[in-house]
């Protein structure tokens, strides 16, 4: 259960770089996001599009980063000894 | 629900697995939201770094929405007439046969308005890759029905619907080219989710191979979203893509 619906923050294995800058606002990765971390922000970027936002529980397994059509994702995984 | 801060790496040790897209992208593109080109884009670069070949390789273009990559790709690209990038690489790939020479063109550009310039080219078994973006419309000027537009979908000049009797059947150039005998590989990936990403990316891959070890003509379709030329929201691209086009053009690899 994630955070979102109401459950107990999950810890992260990974992280992101968002360039919310660069983003059109599709939410293609909100969809394609296993664990669904991503919300979408309430502020707009200078394109006046909505951007991706993560929330703890990413699994740094980069699906963001695969369909996103404007490159927006940097995908990190902590390493073991980090945790 | 607290958000994460993600304006910076990690400061926790942490490795880099993915990054933002290819180093050959010098630039930003000005491609519609919720577009499937630029991934498209994203895994032929990444495939030409991966084989170490980027600085023996060729693109040939055609016209359409990817057009504005030629501006920011780091490869050499020649662009042609509508339709007529084969035949303009398979010159290129005759006069510098140790060139890695591929094509990227569009439906509209490859099925309508060059069938038979690809279709020539793959019978002559000419050892170069096309790289076919499907979306089913004219992206770049508007909107239009192709050739490859599904039986039903609407576009800006089959508002109804595309109508077999009215419009014709849609042309599946990825099978009619792998029933030559010049063929070497055939293959029909997409890019509406991550899954299909990466073995969209092993496709290309295979179809470069399968150019350098001389095998013969080798082509990848690529099923591309558009959500403004579908009339959709962005994010219902990949189900509208999984519910029409997948149906009319199975994926997978068509040559064994």
């Amino acid at each position: 259960m994630s955070e979102q619906d109401g459950g107990t923050p999950r810890e992260s294995r990974g992280t992101l770089v968002i360039a919310g800058d660069r983003c059109k606002g599709c939410e293609l990765c909100v969809a394609a996001c296993p664990p669904r971390v991503l919300t979408m922000s309430s502020d707009v970027n200078e394109m006046g599009y909505r951007y991706p936002e993560l929330t703890s529980g990413c699994t740094g397994c980069t699906a963001c980063q695969m369909v996103c059509p404007d490159f927006v994702f940097e995908v990190y995984r902590f390493t073991p000894a980090a945790r | 629900m607290s958000v994460i801060d993600t304006s910076q790496p990690p400061s926790q040790p942490a490795k880099k697995v993915a990054e933002f897209s290819s180093p050959l992208l010098l630039g930003e593109h000005s491609l519609c939201p919720g577009c499937g080109e630029p991934v498209a884009l994203r895994l032929l670069l990444e495939v030409l770094q991966e084989l170490d070949i980027v600085q023996r390789t060729i693109g040939v273009v055609g016209h359409g929405c990817y057009g504005s990559f030629v501006r920011i790709m780091d490869v050499d690209v020649l662009q042609c007439l509508h339709g007529r990038a084969p035949s303009c690489a398979t010159g290129i790939k005759r006069v510098r046969p140790d060139r890695a020479v591929f094509t990227m063109q569009g439906d509209g550009d490859m099925v309508n308005e060059g069938l038979q310039e690809v279709l020539h080219t793959a019978a002559r078994g000419e050892k170069i890759t096309c790289v076919l973006l499907n979306n089913g419309v004219f992206g770049d000027t508007g909107g239009q029905l192709t050739a490859t537009t599904v039986l039903g979908q609407r576009t800006k000049t089959s508002l109804e619907g595309r109508d077999a009797e009215a419009h014709g059947h849609p042309i599946p150039v990825a099978d009619l080219v792998a029933g030559l005998p010049g063929t070497a590989y055939v293959a029909r990936g997409t890019v509406a989710t991550a899954g299909s990403v990466a073995q969209t990316k092993r496709m290309l891959r295979r179809a470069f191979e399968a150019q350098l070890s001389g095998a013969g003509f080798s082509l990848v379709e690529i099923l591309t979203m558009c959500p403004t030329g579908w009339f959709v929201p962005a994010p219902d691209g990949p189900g509208y893509l999984a519910d029409s086009m997948e149906q009319a053009y199975p994926l997978g690899e068509l040559t064994t």
